[in-house]
């Protein structure tokens, strides 16, 4: 007789198949739950297509006089988007550095720095637009400042991850020779993350074009009130103009940026 | 170029530079004369001297409601409060993230260059995908309210449908980062295309896949906060009436309670795709 084999005394792990089972049936109570919750039914969505048919046949012809009229709130949104992205961007950076844990050693700087980042970066750019519209009325600054907020959440957060990774060996070579830590930032870890920071500005210009694109629709500026107007007055065949400009001027800038960002890389 | 230095006695003579190409020399006063100039462009756009003067009044009375927010909004016994709010904005990106990681998998592989061979077909795909993308989706969501009427359905219809883009890329890049090994041993075995993507492909791109899915779950729970401005449901419908009305602690409440939400939701999607990153190595 063999010998008992000493593994299979002890406690069985729950199988495999069963711990996959508890997760599939916990998946589909929350994927059922959602459904209750948000009533989403697909005869609902069947019964819906022919209104949502009619609202693209609208759309036919295009009223293409109407590129002349949204030619400037387009070129204003290019602007909020430009300085937004440079505003969040000059503000970024600092914060980066406290929040990197290979530059700013003391955790009670860098604390309040992932603190003020990660929680700028919990706040939707559609409310920053919303909260400064009612703070400086209505017009492209509010719109600049919420995206300037929104850029400087999401690049600080690229950029001390970056900052995170860099090369230990230039900033013990500034350690030994004595600089101080201005010089130490300044020539040791900004040469290192200078390019990658470029292309997440770049990257970020472009997320910011789209988002500046809707803004208006809380009074923050640019094609977006637009957008709103014409689809209150129900002229959709204006809403198609101003959303074939917007995709274009996305396209573009998508593919200028994505150059310019292979060229730094 | 290191001889400049001087020897003790003897003068080594000192080798010029040479001489930059001419566009080395111009180049980045041109590219810094560029910039300035879209600069100086962008800002004659923004008029930034047209503060209206309640302005200080109006940020003090957001301060003060933002710092008192409005706590019984947390609860109501009737109708509609922050807790049922956030319960359905999460339903809705749960549920629109679920439909689109379903719906992005034919898009994926139709898009991947190392299953479909036929350059034309799977360029198609991309292009597709990159026109999702590029599409805002509070417009997505006005055309959906069109079909569905406004609500949390349109909501879902929206993130499942918007969603398909990032994703669809992001797993097409994934398969083609894809060891071929398995599928072409399968191939050796004369295992036709489906069985090759099933138990050869599958297997391996399932980690990736559950990963992107989670990462696009925290943006669509951001982006389901805010779709109730056009009406889409979720917490951004009483968001918008609260600014609306000027009634700052209850938009100070909200902003908490979004805040609350998204910090969690980062949090337990870091700590799965974590789990999932350490299964697979």
């Amino acid at each position: 007789m063999k010998p008992a084999n000493p593994i299979s005394q002890l406690p069985q792990k729950p199988s495999k198949s069963l711990k996959n089972g508890l997760t599939a049936a916990l998946l589909l109570a929350i994927l059922w739950y959602s459904a209750k919750e948000t009533e989403a039914s697909l005869p609902e969505l069947v019964d819906g297509l022919p209104e949502m048919g009619k609202f693209i046949a609208k759309m036919f012809p295009p009223d293409w006089d109407y590129v002349r009229v949204v030619v400037k709130p387009m070129v204003e949104t290019v602007q909020m988007a430009i300085l937004g992205t440079t505003f969040g961007a000059i503000f970024a950076l600092p914060i980066a550095f406290l929040a990197a844990g290979n530059v700013t050693k003391n955790w009670l700087l860098r604390g309040p720095a992932r603190l003020a980042l990660n929680l700028s970066r919990t706040i939707p750019d559609l409310l920053f637009a919303a909260l400064f519209a009612a703070i400086f009325g209505y017009g492209p600054l509010a719109g600049t400042l919420a995206l300037s907020f929104f850029s400087f959440g999401i690049l600080s957060k690229w950029a001390y991850e970056a900052i995170e990774t860099i090369e230990d060996g230039p900033l013990e070579a500034m350690t030994a020779v004595g600089a101080g830590r201005l010089q130490w930032i300044h020539y040791g870890v900004v040469p290192q993350v200078m390019p990658q920071f470029i292309g997440f500005v770049m990257y970020m210009f472009e997320i910011n074009i789209r988002a500046a694109a809707i803004l208006g629709i809380v009074g923050a500026g640019g094609i977006g009130i637009y957008l709103n107007r014409t689809l209150g007055m129900f002229r959709y065949d204006q809403t198609f103009i101003i959303i074939l400009f917007t995709l274009a001027i996305v396209l573009i800038i998508d593919a200028v940026s994505s150059k310019v960002r292979g060229k730094l890389l | 170029m290191t001889t400049r230095t001087s020897l003790k006695g003897s003068t080594l003579p000192a080798y010029p530079a040479p001489p930059k190409p001419f566009y080395a020399k111009w180049r980045t006063w041109v590219i810094l004369a560029a910039v300035i100039t879209v600069y100086v462009w962008a800002f004659r756009g923004i008029p930034f001297a047209g503060i209206k003067p309640t302005a200080w009044q109006i940020t003090t009375a957001v301060f003060r409601g933002l710092f008192h927010p409005d706590w019984n909004y947390v609860y109501l016994k009737d109708g509609e409060d922050l807790l049922r709010g956030l319960g359905e904005t999460l339903a809705i990106a749960l549920l629109g993230t679920s439909i689109s990681v379903v719906l992005t998998i034919p898009f994926a592989i139709w898009a991947s260059r190392n299953l479909i061979k036929f350059r034309l077909f799977s360029g198609a795909s991309t292009f597709t995908l990159s026109l999702i993308r590029t599409f805002p989706d509070i417009i997505m969501a006005i055309i959906f309210i069109k079909a569905v009427g406004p609500g949390a359905f349109a909501g879902v219809l929206t993130i499942g449908i918007n969603s398909i883009g990032m994703l669809g890329k992001l797993n097409a890049e994934a398969i083609e980062d894809l060891d071929m090994g398995p599928s072409e041993a399968l191939k050796a075995c004369g295992a036709n295309r489906l069985q090759t993507i099933w138990h050869a492909v599958v297997p391996l791109a399932i980690p990736a896949y559950l990963s992107f899915a989670l990462f696009r779950l925290e943006i669509n729970v951001r982006s389901a906060a805010i779709l109730g401005a056009v009406g889409a449901g979720g917490i951004g419908t009483p968001l918008i009436f609260a600014m609306e009305g000027r009634s700052w602690s209850r938009v100070g409440i909200i902003l908490l309670g979004i805040i609350v939400l998204v910090t969690a939701i980062d949090w337990l999607s870091g700590k799965l795709r974590r789990r999932l990153v350490q299964g697979k190595s």
